[in-house]
C-alpha cells in the first residue's frame, strides 16, 4: 500500500524528520486560504500516487493566494497518468541550494534492507550512476547504528550542521521502515536550504501483508471495483487490457497461462489466480465476477492439486445452469479427479482440454484472435 | 543420494492441529515421511494422524529426535514458530505459510543464517525427494523418481510441470519450491550448486518468473556447471508495475524482465523453454547429447 505524500511526510514530522510547511486541501477556495496563511510563494503538488508528477504537470508554482486557487481548481479532478486528483498539497516554496537523496527498501535478493543515498537527488534514481550511489545493506536484527549514518554521510562526501542532520534522518527513517513495516521509504529530493535539511517528497509503501498489525496508518485504496471484489473473495486479481478472461490456479501458472493466450495471438483480460484448494464455491463466485467483466472469451485452465478438478467442473455446470453465458468458454482440467470432472462437464455437453497449448489456442481463436 | 533431506529426515509438523497441517500430515505420512510429532500450543497430548502433539518444539526434542520442521502456522504466528524451530537447533526449516509480513521474512533469515540453517519459503509447495521424502503439499501421485531436479518459484506451474515430466518417462531427483515472496530463504544459486554437487541429479529444470533478479544471478552461476540446465520462465506478457499474485512477480523501474531474464539464461547456456509443455523434449535433448 502506497501512501500519499502528505501521509508520509505527516510521518516524517512524526520521527523528527523536517518537511516543509504544508496544509492539504480539496478545493480552490481552501487553496487560496493556505496560500495566503502559508505566505507566497507556494508550491501546489496533485496527490496522486503515480511518479514523475513534475513533467505530468502535477506541480506547480503560485506568487499569490489567487494564482493557488486558480492551480488548485485546474488541479483538482484531473486525471494524472489515470490518476484522479481528489487532494492538492500546498507548501512554503524552499530556496533550495541542493538536492540529495535517501532511501531505505527491501532487498530480496539480499534478505536484508539496503540503504540508498545519493548527493545527486531530484531526479529518478534508475538515472543516477552506480558510481555516485552509496548502498549499505543492514543487517535487521541490528538495525542502524550511528556510525552507518556517518559512514553513509562520509560517502555522501557531507560536512558541518548539513551531515548531522543528515546523520539524524537517516536512523528516523529506518525506524519509520521498521516500526510501519515499510517495503519503501524515500526522500527525493533531500533538500538542503542554508544550514536546513527537509523531506521536500515522501514516498512510503507499506506492505500490504503486514496492514493487520498497522492499524493506526490510514487506508489508502489503489484498486478498481473489480480488484476488491475478487480480494473479498479470497482471489488474486488483475485487471489487464485485453478481452480473453482468465482463471487459472497458482500465480505461477495462472502467468504462463496468460502467456501462452498472448503467444497465440490473443490478450489477456486479467490474472485471476484462484489458488490452490478453490472449492465448488469459490470456483462459482469467480467465474461469475469474470462474466461480470464482459469479456469476448473465457479460458479455465486447472492443475488440480489440492484443487479437486470436479469441484471445478460442477461449479461450472451450476453457473452455466443459472444463467444464460453469452461467450465461449474453453476449459482445461488436469489433476486430482480429473475423470470426474471430464465426466461431468460431458454430462452437461462439455468438452474439456487436457493440453493447457491447445487449449489456450482454443481460446484466442473463439475469441476471434486480435481484436 | 539427494539433497537438504532423504529417506531418513525426521520431521516436526508445527500447526499439526489445523486443517491444512492436519490434512498434509496425512499426504506426507503416505508418501512414507518420518513425521515423529506435531506441534500446537495448548494442544500438547492430542493426536493427529498417529502422530503425538506436544506444546512446544523444544519439549518435542525432549522425547524425539528431528532435523526438519515445517510450518503450517497462520502468517501473523509465522515468525515466533520459525524462530522457536531455529532456537531449538532445527536444520531445515520449510515454511508452507503464505501471507507472512516481509520484515518477518527477513528477520527469518538473518535469525536462520546465525542459526547455520536452511529455510526453505515462505509461501513454498515445500520439497520432494522423490520416492524418499516429501515436506510439501505437493500431490505426489505426479512424483517419479529419475535424475532432473527441480527448482521453482511456483507451485501449480512446477506440478504441470513435473506431471509433464513424468508423462514422458523422465523422473525427478529432488523438487524444490523457493517460495514465490520477495524474502525467501534459498536461492536458485543455492539449489543449483546443491544439484551440481548431487550424483543422482543429472539435469535440472528451473522455473522461474519476472520480478527479481534470482534468475540473472542463475544464470551467472549456471555458465559454470557441468550438469544441463532447462529453465521456463513465466511473466512473457506481464505489464510493468502490477504485480502478479507473487510479491516478487512485478516488473520495477524496467528491472527483472522476462527478456532479460531469458537473455542471461541463454546466455549461460542455459535451454529456454517457451512453453511449460517444451520442458521434457528440452530435458531430453540435454540428456542425451
Amino acid at each position: 500500500m502506497k501512501l500519499f505524500e502528505y501521509m508520509g511526510k505527516e510521518l516524517f514530522a512524526k520521527y523528527g524528520i523536517r518537511v516543509p510547511r504544508g496544509r492539504v486541501v480539496a478545493s480552490a477556495e481552501e487553496a487560496a486560504a493556505a496560500a495566503a496563511e502559508l505566505g507566497p510563494p507556494v508550491v501546489l503538488k496533485a496527490q496522486v500516487l503515480v511518479g514523475g508528477r513534475g513533467k505530468a504537470g502535477a506541480v506547480r508554482f503560485a506568487d499569490s493566494a489567487a494564482e493557488a486557487g486558480t492551480a488548485a481548481a485546474e488541479m483538482l479532478g484531473r486525471e494524472i497518468k489515470g490518476c484522479r486528483v481528489e487532494r492538492v498539497l500546498i507548501e512554503e516554496k524552499l530556496r533550495i541550494d541542493r538536492e540529495l537523496y535517501l532511501s531505505v527498501a527491501v532487498d530480496g535478493g539480499a534478505r536484508r534492507p539496503i540503504l540508498l543515498a545519493s548527493a545527486h537527488g531530484g531526479v529518478d534514481i534508475e538515472e543516477v550512476p552506480e558510481d555516485r550511489l552509496v548502498r549499505y545493506h543492514v543487517d535487521p536484527s541490528v538495525g542502524v547504528l550511528p556510525y552507518v549514518a556517518r559512514e553513509v554521510t562520509r560517502r555522501l562526501g557531507l560536512s558541518g550542521n548539513v551531515a548531522r542532520e543528515v546523520q539524524r534522518i537517516i536512523p528516523a527513517m529506518y525506524r519509520i521502515f521498521c516500526e510501519k513495516d515499510a517495503e519503501l521509504v524515500e526522500i527525493n529530493p533531500l533538500v538542503v536550504c542554508g544550514e536546513e535539511v527537509l523531506a521536500a517528497d515522501a514516498k512510503v509503501t507499506v506492505d500490504d501483508e503486514a496492514l493487520f498489525r498497522q492499524k493506526d496508518l490510514p487506508y489508502v485504496e489503489e484498486r478498481t471495483a473489480v480488484e476488491r471484489r475478487a480480494h473479498e473473495l479470497g482471489l488474486s486479481y488483475v485487471e489487464l487490457d485485453g478481452n480473453i478472461s482468465v482463471m487459472a490456479n497458482g500465480a505461477g501458472m495462472t502467468m504462463a497461462t496468460l502467456d501462452l493466450i498472448q503467444a497465440y495471438g490473443g490478450r489477456p483480460a486479467n490474472f485471476l489466480d484462484a489458488g490452490g484448494g478453490t472449492g465448488e464455491e469459490a470456483t462459482a463466485q469467480a467465474l461469475e465476477l469474470l462474466l461480470a467483466t464482459g469479456p469476448r472469451a473465457i479460458f479455465i485452465n486447472i492443475f488440480g492439486g489440492i484443487t479437486r478438478c470436479d469441484d471445478v467442473a460442477r461449479a461450472f455446470v451450476r453457473v452455466k445452469e443459472s444463467r444464460e453465458i453469452p461467450v465461449p468458454v474453453v476449459i482445461r482440467l488436469v489433476g486430482t479427479n480429473e475423470e470426474q470432472a471430464l465426466a461431468i462437464l460431458r454430462a452437461a455437453g462439455i468438452e474439456a482440454f487436457r493440453n493447457m497449448e491447445e487449449a489456450a489456442r482454443k481460446a484466442v481463436e473463439l475469441a476471434g484472435g486480435e481484436g | 543420494m539427494a539433497i537438504i533431506v532423504d529417506e531418513n529426515t525426521r520431521v516436526i509438523v508445527q500447526g499439526i492441529t489445523g486443517y491444512q497441517g492436519a490434512f498434509h500430515t496425512r499426504q506426507m505420512l503416505n508418501y512414507g515421511t518420518k513425521i515423529v510429532a506435531g506441534v500446537t500450543p495448548g494442544k500438547g497430548g492430542q493426536r493427529v494422524e498417529g502422530v503425538p502433539v506436544y506444546n512446544t518444539v523444544m519439549e518435542v526434542l525432549e522425547n524425539h529426535e528431528a532435523e526438519a520442521t515445517v510450518l503450517f502456522v497462520p502468517a501473523a504466528l509465522a515468525k515466533d514458530a520459525a524462530f522457536e524451530a531455529l532456537d531449538a537447533g532445527l536444520k531445515v526449516v520449510v515454511i508452507i505459510t503464505e501471507h507472512i509480513p516481509v520484515h518477518d521474512e527477513m528477520a527469518i533469515a538473518a535469525f536462520a543464517s546465525r542459526r547455520g540453517a536452511t529455510v526453505i519459503g515462505p509461501n513454498t509447495f515445500g520439497i520432494v525427494s522423490a520416492g524418499k521424502c516429501k515436506i510439501s503439499i505437493m500431490p505426489h501421485q505426479f512424483v517419479t523418481p529419475g535424475p532432473v531436479g527441480v527448482v521453482s518459484r511456483s507451485g501449480t506451474l512446477s506440478y504441470e510441470i513435473v506431471a509433464n515430466l513424468t508423462a514422458a518417462g523422465l523422473g525427478q531427483s529432488t523438487i524444490v519450491g523457493l517460495g514465490g515472496d520477495r524474502v525467501v530463504g534459498l536461492s536458485f544459486v543455492d539449489v543449483l550448486r546443491l544439484f551440481e554437487a548431487d550424483p543422482a541429479t543429472e539435469a535440472v529444470v528451473l522455473i522461474g518468473e519476472i520480478g527479481g533478479n534470482a534468475e540473472e544471478e542463475a544464470a551467472r552461476f549456471i555458465s559454470s556447471m557441468t550438469k544441463p540446465v532447462v529453465a521456463y520462465i513465466a511473466g512473457r506478457s506481464a505489464p510493468p508495475g502490477k504485480r502478479m499474485g507473487h510479491a516478487g512477480a512485478i516488473i520495477e523501474r524496467g528491472r527483472g524482465t522476462f527478456a532479460g531474464k531469458v537473455e542471461a539464461l541463454r546466455g549461460a547456456g542455459a535451454r529456454v523453454a517457451e512453453f511449460p509443455g517444451e520442458v521434457p523434449e528440452l530435458i531430453r535433448q540435454a540428456l542425451t547429447s
